[in-house]
């Protein structure tokens, strides 16, 4: 895609230094789990309500959606399972988060300037990050005593119980870091899109938003200009 | 099975009005079923499988007469056998038809998130209609007395259709014309309900089961098959019946209160991001000119 027709793009128009951000296979695995996710909201809303039961129609029909939505489960938990695997040690929460954090109010109302430096991920990431990764664990597990609900006996049938309910309530803690990730990647952080799609940032992005992360990678992660 | 002489009066998983709710006047029917007339001959059983044509189900011994251990997707009406002591010591078989309970306020039908899988007729009848079903098992998660049945090569849900399509030609249901000792009664709820307490009153006072009463839980607004029973403060003693079923309230909770607050928080985000977006705007990064669309 060209760099003029694509805004989000423009960042690296410029002549300044370009910075490897997400390698190739953190993209792929970022994108694995955002599809499977998509396709697990759309479906699950489906069943949700049954003012949003015409969703299933795109995919395929209520049968067709409620027989991929267990195996995309799978694949979503499975993705955020081996994001923790290369990701766990970026995401704890450091001294310099804390610091941030008490902020973040200026962050919320693009008053950067007033911001202290924080490495690779902000808390806000971390903290979505964890929510999904326990969300999808927790989705997966409420997710198959729901899938194999017939061969639950009836003596167990409390496990049936609470896992409609901890699946609809980890789903809607989902949905609500969902809706903000989105946004934030796509619409509010100009920059973060690219990132997740080509992987580079422009060395003036990466300063702004994650000085101390820049200065640790700026000669190794560079991408030349 | 979708029955065209019978009115639908609630549809599962259903946005919007019911079509031809009310429109047509029709008295609720019910099925009494006195477990102290029964003697376990099983001819409902037969009639059952027979009439709507279910393949065989294989049955399992399990040390006493019961044809197999609880209903099935392809074996709708099961006699539970109970060997029941006495407090005189001796033993007395407790012997009750298990079936679908046709409950006036069912919750598989609010379980349900498939538009029209579930619906109840005017008469009371809660029928599955497979072809709309989807095969996810909330209906079972949401039956209190452990009915509707999978079937597993089909993802299909199925139970006692209470012969809608009997009942909808003015005949009566399968099982009630094979019961020999008329055990099985068919008719007006109101009727049955009359039958049912004068049966009971007789238990009471003339047979020495002065316990004797109906079963007819009103957690789940009646149900459209109704017991008589020898000791109606102990129902669990005949296989399991639930002294007092109602929709589970984890269902309860699940089908109304979150998905309402579910609903409004998702709008709320929506419209939160969108404010936001409004009032602040994007985060650019400063010197950049390219940065500065919005």
């Amino acid at each position: 895609m060209s760099t003029t027709t694509f805004p989000h793009a423009r960042a690296h128009s410029s002549s300044e230094d370009r910075i490897l951000r997400y390698t190739f296979g953190e993209r792929v695995l970022h994108w694995v789990a955002g599809l499977s996710y998509v396709y697990l909201l759309l479906t699950g809303l489906a069943f949700w309500s049954p003012y949003l039961f015409w969703l299933a129609i795109f995919f395929g029909g209520g049968p067709t959606a409620r027989f991929w939505h267990p195996w995309m489960g799978l694949i979503f938990t499975a993705s955020v399972v081996r994001m923790y695997g290369i990701w766990h040690r970026d995401m704890r929460t450091t001294a310099a988060d804390r610091e941030w954090a008490k902020h973040v109010g200026d962050y919320i109302r693009n008053q950067d300037e007033n911001l202290p430096p924080i490495g690779r991920f902000n808390i806000g990431q971390k903290q979505f990050f964890w929510l999904m990764l326990l969300g999808g664990i927790a989705l997966l597990l409420s997710g198959v005593a729901l899938w194999l609900v017939n061969d639950i006996p009836w003596s167990w049938r409390w496990l049936r119980y609470a896992a409609v309910l901890v699946h609809a309530v980890t789903a809607l803690l989902t949905i609500g870091g969902f809706i903000i990730h989105v946004y934030m990647g796509t619409a509010m952080v100009r920059g973060g899109f690219t990132s997740i799609i080509r992987g580079e940032v422009s060395s003036t992005w990466a300063r702004m938003h994650h000085r101390l992360w820049y200065e640790k990678v700026k000669d190794t992660h560079s991408l030349g200009k | 099975m979708s029955q065209a002489t019978l009115r639908i009066m609630k549809i599962s998983g259903h946005a919007g009005t019911v079509p031809g709710a009310g429109t047509q006047r029709e008295f609720q029917v019910c099925k009494l079923v006195d477990t102290t007339t029964c003697i376990g001959c099983k001819a409902c059983e037969v009639a059952c499988q027979e009439w709507n044509d279910l393949p065989f189900a294989a049955t399992a011994f399990d040390n006493t007469y019961q044809t197999m251990p609880s209903t099935a997707w392809n074996f709708w009406n099961l006699i539970k056998f109970n060997e029941h002591p006495k407090e005189d010591g001796t033993m007395m078989w407790l012997m009750r038809k298990d079936q679908c309970m046709h409950c006036a306020e069912p919750g598989c039908l609010a379980a349900c998130p498939a538009d029209g899988a579930i619906v109840q007729y005017t008469n009371g009848i809660v029928d599955f209609q497979q072809d709309k079903c989807i095969g996810c098992g909330y209906c079972i998660t949401g039956c209190p007395f452990d009915v509707p049945k999978l079937n597993p090569s089909t993802r299909k849900v199925h139970k006692c259709t209470l012969c809608a399509d009997r009942v909808s030609q003015s005949l009566e249901p399968a099982c009630i014309k094979a019961c020999p000792t008329g055990c099985l009664h068919f008719g007006s709820k109101d009727d049955m309900k009359d039958l049912a307490e004068k049966r009971a009153h007789q238990l009471r006072v003339n047979s020495g089961f002065e316990k004797a009463g109906v079963y007819d839980p009103p957690g789940v607004g009646g149900t459209g098959v109704i017991y008589v029973l020898h000791d109606a403060t102990n129902p669990e003693a005949y296989g399991g019946l639930p002294a007092n079923p109602s929709v589970p309230w984890a269902v309860r909770l699940w089908k109304t209160p979150l998905k309402w607050l579910g609903n409004f928080a998702m709008l709320g985000g929506l419209i939160g991001v969108t404010l936001h977006y409004l009032r602040f705007g994007p985060k650019t990064v400063p010197d950049s000119k390219a940065e500065e669309h919005p």
